[in-house]
């Protein structure tokens, strides 16, 4: 079966109620989108993730009440390094959007969604713990999985399968 | 929501409080979860998890390999259900590739997958209830468990990593007289349900040890990132087999269960009445079954057949290669959900266009469970942490990782 390719031209997707939101709010904080496979995925600037989050949570065409998931991709050696990759889903709507924000490799850090949805607090830990992205403003941030005196982040690319010997 | 934001770190106990370890080798912590619990006198104050024990990297470990390599990998994250996880991988991949499934594979794959959902929530049930003090019902679950065990260990020759689900259908044809097997224990089941019941939903101990207990409401639970059976319990009206339906669901007539109450109890009847549920849709894709192809028409994705491999020269190349190199996956990312026994399980896999994938992630319905666990204990009594525990069913290998 053939994929459909991807629709990456904003303008086609400027109707989706997630993107709509965000560029009336400002136009500044959505820094593309992507459809593809049947999954939106919408490009947000760093500084504005928190706030996009909560205005995607209390509208009331998107509806987005649950955060399904806070994940990261390192795309090293390639800039800009990260991709943090949050999973959004309206219970009501039965509908689901990926939000991104791409981040710089040295000192990556951005916005904590916490106080949006108390349950990114696990995933935001994770994504700490094993990719050193920093969370401003979690209320705590420290290794989850890995001990806590482990040094490195395992899931960034430059760390070997093997782990150090 | 400020109130279920977690607390830093405990501190030395103040003139009341005590701080008390449990775990991670403790008998109802079903796994290696260590709780830390600041007491006073019998009550909690605050409780926090702390996890890792059981984190062996399968993330990383994912991207060394080819993308057919990974499903026996996943398996070993959550041991109760390992063909819900083998079948959330396979629909990932096969979204990614675009490849349509046969409908026989599709029934094959949903009956299994609820009959994974019976053994997982015979463990839980067996466990929660020894937790709490009813032994009887231990053996009853483990009783039919194996039955279960029996009929995984017929149609992939491994009882729990079974591995069966493929990128493209499933492994293996299965033996003659599985389906009689199946729908023999399909038909035995809903009395053996009745038994349990017996056992516990009048039983007065019961009750009082659950009934009212580890509360949660239908807002917290959402903003918490609770999913399944747990979040059904506090009234929430979502089961992604029904709202968002993968692998054929939508050709199955279900019920999902609901609870408005959200305490232990009202878990439990959650999940005791979608073993109901669930043995109704194994008997109706045993009755169903189509008949056709197990296995896509993919020659480069899917391996071939044993014996095509004999006599067939293409064939013998295909599964040369596939085994050698692998097969490239096009770009892209997909994240695909599916409602596994303790709520929705996911996996987001990226590719790079290569034969490995660049990054998977599973997105573990435990591991947001568990941070629901602070909000449901504390205020509560410490005898009751076990039953709450126990009623959210965790899984600590999928938690880790």
């Amino acid at each position: 079966m053939a994929l459909a390719p991807a629709i990456t031209d904003l303008e086609l997707l400027k109707d989706h109620p997630a993107i709509a939101k965000l560029l009336a709010w400002n136009p500044a904080s959505v820094a593309g989108a992507k459809f593809d496979r049947d999954e939106m995925t919408v490009y947000v600037e760093r500084s504005a993730i928190r706030e996009a989050c909560s205005l995607l949570r209390d509208d009331s065409n998107c509806m987005f009440n649950f955060l399904a998931d806070v994940t990261c991709v390192d795309w090293a050696p390639s800039e800009p390094r990260f991709e943090v990759i949050y999973h959004l889903l309206s219970i009501s709507k039965r509908e689901r959007v990926r939000l991104k924000v791409r981040l710089n490799g040295d000192a990556p850090a951005l916005d904590s969604v916490t106080s949006v949805w108390p349950g990114a607090n696990y995933f935001e830990r994770e994504v700490f713990d094993l990719f050193g992205i920093r969370f401003l403003g979690h209320p705590y941030l420290r290794r989850i999985l890995m001990p806590e005196d482990w040094e490195g982040y395992p899931l960034r690319k430059d760390y070997p399968v093997e782990g150090y010997r | 929501m400020g109130h279920l934001t977690q607390m830093p770190a405990l501190e030395q106990g103040q003139d009341r409080t005590m701080i008390l370890n449990m775990g991670p080798q403790h008998p109802s912590t079903h796994g290696v979860l260590r709780l830390i619990l600041e007491i006073d006198g019998e009550n909690i104050v605050r409780l926090m998890p702390d996890i890792g024990y059981l984190h062996t990297g399968i993330e990383k470990t994912c991207e060394a390999k080819f993308y057919h390599q990974v499903v026996p990998l996943t398996d070993r994250i959550d041991y109760l259900c390992p063909l819900t996880n083998n079948l959330c991988y396979v629909l990932a991949v096969e979204k990614l590739l675009g490849l349509e499934i046969p409908p026989k594979a599709q029934w094959l794959r949903v009956m299994l997958n609820e009959l994974t959902r019976i053994n997982s929530h015979l463990v839980w049930l067996g466990t929660h209830a020894m937790d709490i003090g009813a032994m009887t019902v231990f053996l009853y679950c483990f009783r039919e468990r194996e039955d279960i065990l029996r009929l995984f260990e017929a149609v992939s020759g491994q009882r729990m990593m079974t591995s069966y689900f493929r990128i493209g259908g499933v492994a293996l044809e299965p033996p003659l007289g599985f389906m009689d097997r199946v729908r023999d224990f399909a038909r035995r089941f809903p009395s053996k349900v009745d038994e349990y019941e017996n056992l516990l939903t009048g039983n007065p101990i019961w009750v009082m040890r659950t009934k009212g207990v580890a509360k949660i409401t239908a807002e917290d639970a959402i903003a918490l990132g609770v999913s399944g059976p747990t979040l059904r319990a506090s009234g929430v009206d979502f089961d992604l087999r029904r709202d968002a339906p993968y692998s054929g669901y939508d050709n199955f007539k279900f019920n999902v269960p609901i609870a408005t109450e959200g305490d232990v109890f009202a878990r439990y009847m959650c999940r005791v009445r979608e073993l109901r549920e669930s043995i109704s849709i194994v008997k109706q894709a045993v009755d169903g079954m189509p008949e056709g192809p197990i296995k896509a028409d993919a020659p480069k994705v899917v391996l071939p057949d044993r014996e095509k491999m004999k006599t067939q020269m293409e064939a013998l190349i295909y599964h040369f290669k596939i085994v050698s190199e692998g097969f490239a996956v096009p770009e892209g990312e997909v994240y695909q959900a599916v409602e596994s026994p303790r709520g929705e399980m996911g996996y987001y896999i990226v590719s790079d266009g290569t034969a490995k994938p660049y990054r998977v992630h599973m997105r573990a319905a435990c591991l947001a469970n568990l941070q629901a666990l602070p909000a449901m204990c504390e205020g509560q009594l410490l005898a009751d942490v076990v039953a709450a525990i126990g009623s959210i069913d965790i899984v600590l290998g999928e938690i880790d990782r």
